[in-house]
């Protein structure tokens, strides 16, 4: 059965602050309706607290860290589930009720089995 | 007709069909298109030869499942594993009613929603029309290197994704025939654009738009939706013949000469709106909707003994499920034949977001030349014309500017 990484982006928040308990809620009840499918999945700290490192000069070159997310964009990954399901069919109908779809947009991605 | 093009037309109508029996077997686009294609070069090669079989489709099916079964095992080997039981290949021929449902299942996996809208068009000319990734291409323009790829990154999202091979479920249905028939049309309105003059092969969309919808109609004789289009295609292709003059320059609907319509198509189409119409459930469709407006045109003796009442009503119809600034303008193009130039008019200056639209513009104009207010009408030529149309289009407006009065 494939599998799909479901990558959350939504508006740039911090879970863990009280005002978001009503949308955490939701999640849950997300993670609920759909435990079937979930093989797993985390809720992620803001960009704020992102680091990207890149390598320069080929590998073991100079190590190269920046503050912040790979890419700077009005909706930040904020989360993500892996979904196991039949098909894509089924995997839209998932994360078509992943709260943050209608607070942002779900990207799903097959994961590939070696 | 020479026998060789017989063959090939035979074996083309049922390529698709052996692919989609092919893919369900297998499980993959790739595999079966391998398989389907030499198939059909084995019957190109010995058909004409031997004479065609008595159950073409059949024999076309098993030498494809053969040669599944030999690109299988040839690839197990290859990575070294033991080949595996392959009853599924079971050479005996599908009962039609399972061709049936593979071809529809292979129509909806084309026009999926997750593959973007030209992998889609792309998609329904290769594996359901039969065309060769070079005709695609030509009838597309577009660089047959960049079809080929085009086609090979759909084929490889519907295996990597798991876009299923399947009928969607009835609630879903409405939507995702939607987005068939959109695929249908587009594939029609890029050889119907096209026109006199221009690549044959891209002419020759509108034929293949035409049996896709037929195809279409076969599959899903109960389905408004599919033989609305099937319809709007027929009426508006019928009227092929008169659309351009010797010199290959747009004729209006008005000018037309309505003998050379094809008769045939007309009635086919007529028909079909009506047992359409019967169907249309709960809900007016938009394909059945404007093949009815097309039909209003088809069955007019003359331009204005065209039934506008019903054109506008119709439209109002449309409107309601359809609503748009275009729908709106093609509204008062009709309102303009009804009750005058003036009334059209009016309606045409409220739709305040086309600015940027030529038709806009070009109707404006005519209809400012008709009330006699030559400046404005000339203004609205050159707004038309500055943003560009087809060059026989833009022929049309220049004659039209020159016949104004100083």
């Amino acid at each position: 059965m494939p599998t799909y990484l479901a990558l959350i982006y939504s508006r740039d928040v911090d879970w863990t602050l009280p005002e978001y308990a009503e949308i955490t809620k939701e999640y849950n009840a997300f993670g609920a309706a759909a435990a079937a499918v979930i093989k797993g999945g985390q809720a992620l700290y803001p960009t704020a607290t992102a680091t990207t490192v890149r390598v320069q000069g080929g590998k073991g070159g100079d190590v190269l860290t920046t503050d912040g997310p790979y890419a700077e964009t009005k909706e930040a990954l904020t989360g993500y589930y892996i979904l196991q399901c039949a098909d894509l069919d089924e995997a839209v109908k998932v994360a078509s009720t992943i709260p943050g779809a209608w607070d942002g947009a779900i990207e799903l991605r097959p994961v590939i089995e070696f | 007709m020479h026998a060789g093009d017989a063959v090939a037309r035979l074996v083309r109508e049922e390529r698709s069909r052996v692919l989609a029996t092919l893919i369900r077997v297998t499980g993959s686009v790739d595999l079966a298109e391998d398989a389907a294609q030499d198939a059909v070069v084995r019957a190109l090669e010995t058909w004409p030869r031997d004479g065609v079989p008595d159950n073409p489709r059949a024999w076309l099916t098993v030498a494809a499942k053969r040669r599944a079964i030999d690109l299988i095992r040839r690839e197990n080997k290859r990575a070294g594993k033991e080949a595996e039981a392959v009853s599924m290949f079971e050479p005996t021929p599908d009962p039609p009613e399972v061709v049936r449902d593979d071809l529809l299942r292979l129509v909806f996996t084309c026009c999926h929603p997750a593959l973007a809208v030209d992998a889609q068009v792309a998609l329904a000319l290769r594996t359901l029309a039969g065309l060769s990734t070079a005709e695609v291409a030509r009838g597309l323009l577009v660089p047959e290197a960049t079809m080929a790829k085009r086609l090979t990154r759909a084929k490889q999202k519907i295996a990597r994704a798991a876009i299923p091979y399947r009928v969607p479920a009835v609630e879903e249905l409405p939507g995702r025939l939607d987005g068939v028939a959109a695929t249908v049309y587009l594939i029609f309105n890029e050889g119907y654009a096209a026109g006199a003059g221009a690549d044959l092969m891209r002419v020759a969309l509108t034929a293949e738009a035409i049996r896709l919808g037929r195809l279409l109609a076969e599959l899903m004789p109960d389905e408004p939706t599919v033989l609305g289009l099937l319809a709007l295609v027929l009426l508006q292709d019928a009227r092929r013949a008169a659309r351009t003059d010797s010199d290959g320059r747009p004729v209006l609907l008005a000018d037309q000469d309505r003998t050379r319509w094809d008769l045939t198509a007309i009635e086919e189409g007529v028909e079909l709106v009506g047992v359409a119409l019967r169907r249309t459930p709960d809900k007016p469709d938009p394909y059945v909707v404007q093949a009815a407006i097309a039909a209003c045109h088809a069955l007019a003796p003359s331009y204005p003994e065209t039934n506008w009442d019903a054109v506008v009503s119709w439209y109002d119809v449309l409107l309601t499920i359809r609503d748009g600034p275009v729908v709106r303008l093609n509204r008062a193009a009709a309102v303009s034949e009804r009750d005058g130039a003036e009334a059209g008019l009016a309606l045409v200056d409220a739709i305040d977001t086309l600015d940027g639209y030529p038709y806009w513009h070009a109707t404006r104009a005519e209809l400012l030349h008709r009330l006699g207010r030559t400046a404005a009408a000339r203004d609205a030529y050159e707004r038309a014309l500055a943003l560009g149309m087809s060059e026989p289009q833009l022929d049309h407006l220049r004659r039209r500017l020159a016949a104004l009065p100083d």
